[in-house]
């Protein structure tokens, strides 16, 4: 193991993982798109998304309508491009604060253990008993109907699952001997945790984001399609899924495909992108 | 009776083939036990993978042949090498905890080798099992059938391994490092114990070791290895008493024994004159009635009971004990990092014991206390560099991290400045060995506690940070409490020495007079049980 140059920097580490595994590149490029969608989406879509033109109503897929139109004339293709940053912005602040507090929650259970981390364990435990979207459903509706909400239904049901393994990783760590060298460096106990413990959390931490974003993903367009959270005529992949439900019997599938596809193809890179995102932050993977 | 020619095994790894093995051959003849010696890497246990056909999935034979008794044993199926491993070769592995399944009873397990080679059934396996727990000298063996794994010690683990192993009466038995991780007496009792039944059963065995005190004493034949490749061979005198290749030389020389002097386990050109170093008569640390007791549930440990002893400026301090005698309970305390149940740690005329250790990293007299881990590996934070490792102790409680100081102490330690960069995977056990001291030194403290901080490495490597730690100390005056089982390491680096025993000292003195005459049968049987290397020159006797 004999290396002669210096340790890469981070780009050239980020390009290593990209060059070595094609489907990590594969997914960083459909999330390049997903970002392009929902940063400049609205500026580069060719109709208003809630612009209706009753003449032109439920048009199957043309040059003119790319995806085809909808039963109020709109532009299924703009209104697809436009959700993603509604859709985005939902899923990614919700397990942000999942990842937040789950991370608190879990490191101070880990490390200090006792009473402490027997009583987070058991609310933990008593969130995970329910079936979440219920769950979910129940907390959008008694907290009221608006797009925060369902981010903050979301962040709830994914914290647990942050919780317990920052909670593990932590455990598995608190005697280790770089822990009780960084306390003889004068380190306190919080110091110790925050920028010795946890860091070494985050590449299994990274997986696990990765797969609840898609997730978180599916959760808002699902809490959506059963009427709860965003309402129309707003542009959301899980609304249009359920509009358009109503017309695959009369066919015109156009409706509900194509923003199906666009949430299968959010949900497909968040899940391929966990294991190089794994790679990135994992100083062992450098050689 | 075991014959391997022109051996070579490659691996296939992401930078590339590596050749783990170079044309090695070797021949046991039966009742003969060859000792394998070799630095890590050295090939020598991949040497013992081969044989058995147990290699990983990278690994693969690229040349040579293994023959047992006239069979090349590339020719059995897996299924018929099953049967020969086992019955006719064994193997005992490194670390017997790993080695038994945790979940099950030792007698289950002994039974199940026992019914899979046909010499038990159903109905027989548990007195069978008894039988051979009996074999390998385990007391009770009757009770200690339903024990499971973690129910036993060490040793007693390493037994069950060997009784193991020997259920169905192998022809050859192969070691890797069968005491790794063992106290010393313990290690004797093992390695006696394997010595007797193998000479009993007219067996033959391979005993893969890095230590080669340990392979002189049980070996008929030793062979060196370095990367891949066997360097010398010979009886444990021929070999010691006049190596031939200057790798083998280095080796013996390196090898901790009586009378040599710590310069001596150098290289001759790196041997440089030792620095004068000066113990002042002042007492820089002093422990008084030191006691720790723990509770649980079947009432109080006491791991340390009324420990008491002395410091001076610029000495050296070794504590010696066994595992669970309590000399890293003692340890922890004065680093002050576990709070003493009583006592008093006078540091420099302050009572340190009366500042809580959850307080004390904050405190202004952490920076005189610092420590070397006994694992350099598990010490460094796997996401920090070595630069930021050794900047640490200086960000947190010194005057700041500078380049310049940074590199003033990888300098004085000896590590390569480009390795500031690196992090801990990528650099080797003698490196991150280096960083650790660097880090434990760069606040210039006057007390250092040494937490067996040679055991996880090779000889050379040893001796060199031996070395380093002696010159360290004379150039910065500190002192050292060395925190050891090894007393060969002790005899060559502690002016004072106290051995622990359960919690309390039992002996104590100036190093050189309890290594030559104990007072005690406790230190005795300790002395005794390190293995002593024959010294060179002694060809005449």
């Amino acid at each position: 193991m004999s290396v002669t140059t210096a340790s890469p920097g981070t780009f050239s580490h980020i390009g290593y993982v990209l060059r070595g595994n094609p489907v990590t590149l594969l997914s960083f490029v459909m999330f390049a798109i997903l970002i392009i969608a929902a940063v400049l989406g609205p500026v580069l879509v060719p109709y208003d998304p809630l612009a209706s033109e009753a003449a032109n109503a439920l048009q199957p897929p043309s040059w003119a309508h790319w995806f085809g139109t909808d039963n109020l004339g709109r532009d299924v293709f703009s209104r697809v491009v436009t959700a993603t940053r509604l859709d985005l912005m939902i899923s990614i602040s919700a397990v942000t604060l999942s990842l937040m507090a789950g991370s608190v929650l879990g490191a101070v259970a880990g490390y200090w253990g006792g009473w402490l981390d027997a009583v987070l364990n058991r609310v933990m435990d008593t969130i995970m008993a329910f079936p979440l979207f219920v769950l979910a459903m129940g907390i959008v509706a008694a907290l009221g109907n608006t797009v925060e909400n369902i981010v903050y239904a979301t962040a709830v049901i994914n914290t647990p699952f942050y919780a317990r393994l920052v909670r593990a990783e932590v455990n598995i760590r608190r005697e280790a001997g770089f822990v009780h060298a960084a306390k003889l460096a004068g380190n306190s106990d919080i110091r110790v945790l925050a920028m010795h413990i946890f860091p070494n959390a985050l590449p299994p931490m990274m997986v696990q984001m990765s797969l609840n974003l898609g997730w978180a993903i599916l959760n808002a367009a699902g809490l959506s399609f059963i009427g709860l959270g965003v309402r129309p005529p707003t542009a959301e992949w899980g609304i249009m899924v359920a509009e358009g439900a109503n017309f695959i019997v009369s066919g015109e599938w156009w409706l509900a495909v194509f923003p199906g596809l666009a949430l299968m193809f959010a949900v497909f890179t968040f899940n391929l992108m966990g294991d190089g995102l794994r790679d990135i932050v994992d100083p062992r993977q450098r050689t | 009776m075991l014959s391997v020619t022109n051996l070579a095994v490659r691996f296939q790894t992401r930078r590339g083939p590596v050749d783990a093995l170079k044309g090695v051959n070797l021949e046991v003849a039966s009742g003969e036990i060859l000792g394998v010696v070799g630095e890590s890497g050295s090939g020598k246990s991949v040497t013992a993978y081969s044989i058995m056909r147990l290699l990983e999935a990278g690994g693969k034979v690229v040349d040579g042949t293994v023959r047992y008794g006239g069979v090349d044993l590339s020719d059995p199926s897996e299924n018929q090498m099953g049967n020969i491993r086992g019955r006719e070769i064994s193997m005992i592995f490194q670390n017997p905890r790993a080695a038994l399944n945790p979940i099950r009873r030792v007698g289950d397990q002994i039974g199940d080798v026992l019914r899979r080679h046909a010499r038990a059934t159903r109905t027989t396996a548990k007195a069978e099992a008894i039988k051979a727990l009996e074999a390998v000298r385990i007391r009770d063996a009757a009770a200690r059938v339903d024990a499971y794994p973690f129910e036993l010690s060490g040793g007693m683990c390493q037994r069950v391994v060997i009784a193991l192993a020997l259920a169905c009466d192998p022809k050859l038995l192969i070691m890797d490092e069968p005491t790794t991780g063992l106290d010393i007496t313990t290690q004797k009792a093992v390695m006696d114990l394997v010595a007797d039944l193998i000479r009993d059963r007219g067996m033959s065995a391979i005993l893969i070791t890095h230590d080669l005190g340990l392979a002189s004493g049980y070996c008929d034949r030793i062979m060196v290895m370095r990367d891949g490749e066997v360097v010398e061979r010979g009886t444990p005198l021929s070999l010691f008493t006049a190596p031939d290749h200057p790798y083998t030389r280095r080796l013996i020389d390196a090898t901790p024994r009586l009378g040599a002097r710590i310069r001596e386990l150098l290289p001759v050109e790196a041997r440089t004159p030792m620095p004068e170093r000066r113990v002042e008569n002042e007492p820089l640390l002093e422990v008084r009635n030191l006691v720790k007791t723990f509770p649980s549930r079947s009432g109080p440990v006491h791991a340390v009971r009324d420990v008491s002893f002395t410091i001076r400026k610029g000495q050296t301090l070794g504590l010696v004990g066994e595992s669970g005698c309590g000399k890293s309970t003692t340890s922890s305390m004065v680093v002050r990092l576990l709070d003493p149940t009583s006592g008093q740690i006078i540091f420099r005329g302050e009572d340190l014991a009366a500042t809580p250790a959850s307080r004390f990293a904050r405190d202004p007299r952490r920076a005189r206390i610092q420590m070397v881990f006994q694992d350099a590996t598990d010490s460094l934070n796997p996401r920090h560099t070595s630069r930021q490792t050794i900047a640490e102790p200086l960000r947190r409680l010194g005057t700041g991290a500078s380049n310049d100081r940074i590199a003033e102490l990888a300098d004085l330690v000896g590590l390569p400045l480009p390795l500031l960069d690196r992090f801990p995977h990528q650099l080797s056990g003698g490196q991150k060995a280096r960083v650790g001291i660097a880090r434990a030194i760069a606040l210039d403290p006057d007390l250092l506690i040494l937490d067996e901080p040679t055991a996880a490495l090779d000889v050379s490597i040893q001796a060199i940070v031996l070395n380093l730690l002696i010159d360290l100390q004379a150039r910065l005056g500190i002192s050292y409490l060395f925190v050891t089982h090894d007393l060969n390491v002790v005899r060559l680096l502690c002016d004072q020495v106290i051995v622990m025993q359960g919690g309390a000292i039992v002996e104590q003195g100036p190093a050189e007079q309890v290594m030559r005459n104990p007072a005690t049968a406790y230190t005795r049987s300790l002395v005794a049980a390190a293995p002593q290397p024959p010294a060179l020159g002694d060809a005449a006797q």
